[in-house]
């Protein structure tokens, strides 16, 4: 373990050679001019990677304001403490804790108030400058590969849950209430559920504990193509066994608006899980499910997750959801609702993009092909470049032409189209007006791409 | 009803429970309504005499609506309403309904979303006004009006043409109709469009309609109303000068919430005509949520009922919070477990405690007994508030007029203020005394005039006596009336002596000499009569005004949980999140998540290490080292045991740990994934939750 904890530290070497003249530029620095040469910049593990200031000079009494100003030997003393205690079984206590000024002018008083505003200043710190010190190191560097969601399952399946026990305690505390929420659901209240914690379980061992005998509606929020217009089909579709479109979700609802007003003695139980995802979070999708919510023979039990969650709602959605908070720690793994994430670490998309992208090759012309590969070239070549806007159009048939891929620039529109047509390639017009083709697809991606073409050839 | 039966009593008091609640319910609901429908009465009224006074010009085509006409002005009708925009609603539908009772059966509402252009709002406006004109005359021959809204070319003109058809229709086609019409509505009703949200409207939009509208006046009598939450500014600042002035705007001012509010306290809470009560803490939490959250009405209604709600399902004895009349017949057929938990409130437990030992034994064994001593405690009960309302009235009218309010302007603050504890034993209490002790004579009589009237009005026996006493406090007063003319005179001879005297000197000596003697001097008899009211009113309230909470069985009428009221009123998702990331301990009750002070246990929850080392990260976090720093912790925290063999398989796992709590984390809002950089990701939040 202290071998791994080491690590890092080694591992910012390099940066320094780097770091100081691309921060010289920062406005701190600039405005701080005491002695530029005995500025220095320091740190870049990945425990405090907020960059220090290192003042020497003991006159410069506007520190306070720049409470992490410490000299290099504490900043190196501090990182041994952080590893000695990670090693010590514990993690770093908090981001205050090695941020608090220097002892010499550090009072135990003020020591809340330089919390609050360490928080302040940790953020405009770390929004002050464009650039930010992180060490370079990839994943792809790393010796291990990146899982695809398969494994990545299936690994997880036998890793044991922590704490299953006390897990199950604390669900077993909130199925307690499901009673409860039958009833205020029928008093004309909606229920939310928050807190810590997939909720999935939860509102699915209520659902069949409860709902079995009635007709229910389960949403799955988290679900990448869900839209309040399905929601609202299955509702028309299933639930009233109306055959025939409407023009706008609007009308929709004020169908099924007047079909529950005219018949009292239907029900109709809606639970949604993660409210609050991608597809349902915007603003009209939000007031359709509210006003939905609103209809009296229509209960809604739903579950969010994110932080900011509570911000989709102003006071007339509020009014109509008409919600009853119920906090609902699980700390149940979101398995479900995290599966269809894009998330860095897991290789999914790389893989499908590949597939996808060999296969409409193969069906295309030489000459097409030829054509692909080109931009795919060019697009690697300028890889290191962050604001590469794409191949304009000009350049790229003059290359084509040199490459007798194309005669005229008609064909090779008709060839660009075809291209768009299967998302290969996305076209930008720029500032000036000119067009330009990218392949929106990582560079890793191409470059598998590319050699694998090369294999084929 | 069947919901109520989980907690586990038997089934016949959760049916009552749930019957008693329901009863309750539907007389408090009903209650509201009136209310709220009283004091809109008059803003109603306002807009339809506006609105027949506008319409009547059109009708009689008068020279002076020709010459308005020719200024294309179109009447409107400005209703400020306040902030509170949820409770619009409720007064928009009042007022629709009243107008299409009394004025026009042609009323369109539109709201802002419905109307992002002006040919949507067209859409909408013709799509109401045709749809309620069909309801109207639904039995009439329907094949002219029942053009499907879709073909119809949504301008101005074929609105005009179908308002003339309309009123032709009623004019000529069916004169038995018209007569019947006729007399809700005359011939050529105004239509009335009513914008509820008119600050959410794009200003192109309405500038448009206004506009066009204009146009047509002289053939199509339309009336605006336009609701507006903030202030009568708005108008100007929306519409220029050029669109404004083809209005014709008069001001109509809704009753402030604040007012709505006091009046559902005061009709709800302070009466004993409901039995359920609020407990202090639950009464300062609803108000609370009104002053800084929403200014909300309904919400505050929505609160109650949870309350309401909450009280029946909890409290198994709630089955007793119900009419004086009823609690005999309840008392007496309550269960054994029932009557052990009476003996198990606390109320109860301090009531015993005090009694002697032959009455404690038989109160905690005999049954029948208990049910005696109950329904007479519960009657007592009921007295209490009965006497507690009328000396809190009594007591407001007294503090409400003294300088600075110290216990309050409105009687919810004084209600709270004696719920809290003894109020007689507060500072505020004490001062306001003091303050009442120097009221004029004037303003000393009028109160007690107040005094006199409430608990005359009031339906507690007690007072007889007391209303004796301040009448003849009142008397007195009057009596001194008579005395103090004489003693007016020597105060204005006393005076006509310092005005004689003018050099300094002896002003100065004569001055000293008059506070001299004012300060010997017996205290006048005003002063006494003074004194004497108002330490009466002190004994009234050290007499009435207990806090609820020390009455016995408060805990069968009182709803008191005003941290579940907050917790489902008024969450704070964010706090939660953070608490269980930060204090896993606080969820699970596990020894190994005990942690001291700010760190956490290197055994917490993957979800929570990934967190604690991520707030530790600036603006973006290399995701190999927020590995490495994890699987750092994560190997720390297991038994060194098995490193040869598979670690590499550790290792997968505890990458897949990794991946999961990361994206566990980007579904919370922690971090996002970021292109700044390759494999990292942005943090999102800063400072505490």
């Amino acid at each position: 373990a202290s071998e791994l904890a080491q690590t890092p530290e080694q591992n910012v070497a390099p940066d320094h050679s780097k770091c100081p003249e691309k921060m010289a530029k920062t406005p701190q620095s600039s405005s701080k001019s005491c002695d530029s040469k005995k500025k220095e910049f320091v740190s870049t593990t990945p425990y405090r990677l907020r960059k220090r200031l290192a003042a020497p000079d003991p006159d410069l009494e506007s520190e306070s304001e720049y409470s992490a100003s410490c000299s290099e030997e504490e900043e190196e003393e501090d990182q041994k403490e952080v590893s000695t205690v990670l090693s010590g079984q514990k993690t770093p206590a908090k981001t205050q804790a090695a941020s608090t000024p220097p002892p010499r002018n550090s009072l135990a008083k003020k020591n809340k108030e330089q919390k609050m505003g360490n928080l302040v200043e940790e953020y405009f710190e770390a929004h002050s400058s464009s650039k930010v010190l992180t060490s370079d190191r990839t994943l792809q560097k790393l010796r291990k590969k990146r899982l695809n969601q398969q494994t990545l399952h299936d690994l997880l399946k036998n890793a044991p849950l922590a704490y299953a026990a006390e897990i199950r305690d604390l669900n077993q505390q909130h199925e307690s209430l499901f009673s409860k929420w039958m009833l205020q659901l029928h008093l004309g209240f909606n229920i939310v559920l928050y807190g810590l914690g997939s909720k999935r379980d939860l509102l699915e061992k209520f659902r069949t504990s409860l709902l079995q005998d009635s007709v229910h509606l389960v949403v799955n929020g988290y679900f990448p193509s869900i839209t309040v217009r399905s929601i609202l089909n299955s509702i028309t579709e299933e639930v009233l066994d109306h055959i025939g479109t409407f023009r706008s979700p609007l009308d929709q609802l004020e169908f099924i608006a007047k079909r529950f007003k005219e018949d009292s003695s239907l029900e109709l139980y809606v639970l949604i899980h993660n409210l609050d995802s991608q597809m349902l979070r915007g603003e009209r999708s939000q007031q359709i499910l509210a006003q939905l919510s609103s209809l009296p023979s229509i209960y809604l039990i739903a579950s969010i997750d994110h932080i900011n969650a509570p911000l989709m709602w102003d006071q007339a959605k509020l009014s109509l959801y008409n919600w009853l908070w119920y906090e609902t720690t699980t700390f149940n793994p979101y398995v479900e609702e995290t599966s269809y994430e894009n998330s860095l670490l897991v290789q999914q998309s790389g893989s499908l993009a590949l597939s996808s992208l060999m296969h409409v090759l193969h069906s295309l012309t030489l000459n097409a092909r030829g054509i692909f590969r080109l931009l795919a070239q060019h697009q690697l070549e300028k890889k290191d470049n962050p604001s590469y806007p794409g191949l304009s159009f000009q350049d790229f048939y003059q290359q084509c032409r040199e490459a007798f891929l194309v005669n005229s620039d008609l064909t090779l529109r008709a060839q660009l189209t075809e291209f768009r047509d299967h998302k290969l390639i996305r076209t930008k017009r720029g500032a000036d007006g000119v067009e330009y083709l990218l392949i929106p697809v990582d560079d890793s991606t191409l470059t598998d791409f590319l050699e694998k073409e090369d294999e084929h050839v | 009803a069947h919901d109520f039966r989980s907690t586990g009593d038997d089934s016949k008091d959760t049916e009552l429970r749930f019957v008693t609640f329901q009863s309750l319910w539907n007389q408090i609901k009903s209650e509201t309504e009136q209310i709220q429908e009283d004091l809109n009465k008059q803003l109603l009224d306002n807009l339809v005499s506006f609105l027949s006074r506008s319409h009547s010009e059109f009708q009689e085509k008068t020279t002076e609506w020709t010459c308005r006409m020719k200024f294309r002005e179109i009447p409107t009708a400005a209703l400020v309403l306040g902030v509170n925009v949820t409770d619009h609603d409720l007064t928009f539908r009042g007022l629709s309904d009243v107008l299409q009772d009394n004025i026009t059966p042609y009323v369109a509402l539109l709201e802002a979303k419905d109307c992002p252009g002006i040919k949507n709002l067209m859409q909408k406006l013709m799509g109401q006004l045709m749809n309620c004109d069909i309801d109207v005359d639904s039995l009439e021959d329907e094949d002219c009006v029942q053009v499907s809204q879709s073909r119809i070319r949504c301008s101005m003109s074929s609105l005009i043409s179908w308002y003339e058809s309309v009123t032709k229709k009623t004019d000529s086609e069916t004169p038995s109709k018209k007569r019947n019409s006729s007399s809700r509505h005359w011939h050529s009703p105004p239509v009335v469009v009513i914008f509820k949200d008119m600050e959410s409207f794009t200003t192109k939009v309405l500038q448009d309609f206004i506009v066009i509208s204009s146009q047509h006046i002289h053939e199509l009598p339309l009336v605006l109303i336009f609701g507006i939450a903030t202030s009568p500014m708005i108008i100007h600042r929306l519409l220029p000068h050029s669109v404004s002035s083809l209005l014709c705007i008069e001001l109509f001012q809704s009753l402030s919430c604040k007012e709505h509010l006091s009046t559902i306290i005061d009709k709800l809470l302070l009466t004993s005509r409901f039995p359920f009560k609020l407990g202090e803490k639950v009464l300062q939490v609803l108000i609370n949520i009104f002053l800084y959250h929403d200014f909300s009405v309904q919400n505050f209604i929505k609160g109650f009922q949870l309350c309401v709600v909450e009280h029946f399902y909890s409290q198994p004895l709630s089955v007793l919070c119900c009419q004086l009349v009823d609690i005999k017949k309840r008392v007496y057929s309550l269960s054994h477990d029932q009557c052990e938990n009476i003996r198990r409130l606390p109320s109860f437990r301090r009531y015993v405690e005090k009694q002697e030992s032959g009455k404690q034994i038989e109160l905690l064994t005999n049954d029948s007994f208990l049910k005696e001593e109950t329904e007479k405690l519960l009657e007592d009960l009921h007295v209490y508030h009965e006497n507690y309302v009328s000396i809190l009235r009594c007591l407001h009218v007294f503090t409400s007029s003294l300088p600075k309010y110290p216990l309050g302007k409105q009687i919810r603050e004084l209600h709270c203020a004696c719920l809290e504890n003894r109020v007689w034993e507060t500072d505020e209490y004490e001062s306001s005394l003091q303050l009442a002790r120097m009221l004029n004579k004037t303003d000393l009589v009028t109160m007690l005039q107040q005094c006199v009237e409430i608990l005359m009005s009031s339906s507690g026996k007690e007072f007889d006596k007391t209303v004796e006493k301040l009448k003849e406090f009142l008397t007195q007063f009057q009596n001194l009336e008579a005395e103090a003319s004489q003693e007016r005179d020597v105060s204005v001879s006393s005076q006509k002596e310092l005005q004689k005297k003018t050099d300094l000197y002896h002003l100065q000596k004569t001055l000293l000499e008059l506070k001299e003697s004012r300060r010997s001097k017996k205290l006048t008899k005003f002063e006494m009569l003074r004194f004497e009211v108002v330490d009466y009113i002190d004994s009234l309230v050290r007499k009435y005004l207990i806090p609820a909470d020390d009455r016995t069985l408060h805990e069968i009428v009182y709803f008191n949980a005003a941290a579940v009221l907050r917790g489902r009123l008024n969450a704070a998702p964010r706090t939660a999140l953070h608490t269980a990331l930060n204090n896993p301990h606080c969820y699970l009750k596990n020894q190994a998540l005990k942690c001291d002070g700010g760190g956490i246990s290197n055994k917490a929850p993957d979800i929570c290490i990934v967190y604690k080392l991520h707030l530790e990260c600036g603006r973006l976090i290399n995701l190999v080292d927020w590995l490495e720093a994890f699987s750092t912790v994560v190997m720390a925290a297991e038994e060194p045991n098995a490193d040869a063999a598979s670690s590499d398989q550790v290792d997968d796992i505890i990458h897949a740990r990794f991946i999961r709590a990361v994206s566990e984390l980007e579904l919370l809002g922690f971090i996002k994934p970021s292109k700044q950089k390759t494999d990292h990701v942005a943090r999102l939040t800063w400072g505490g939750c």
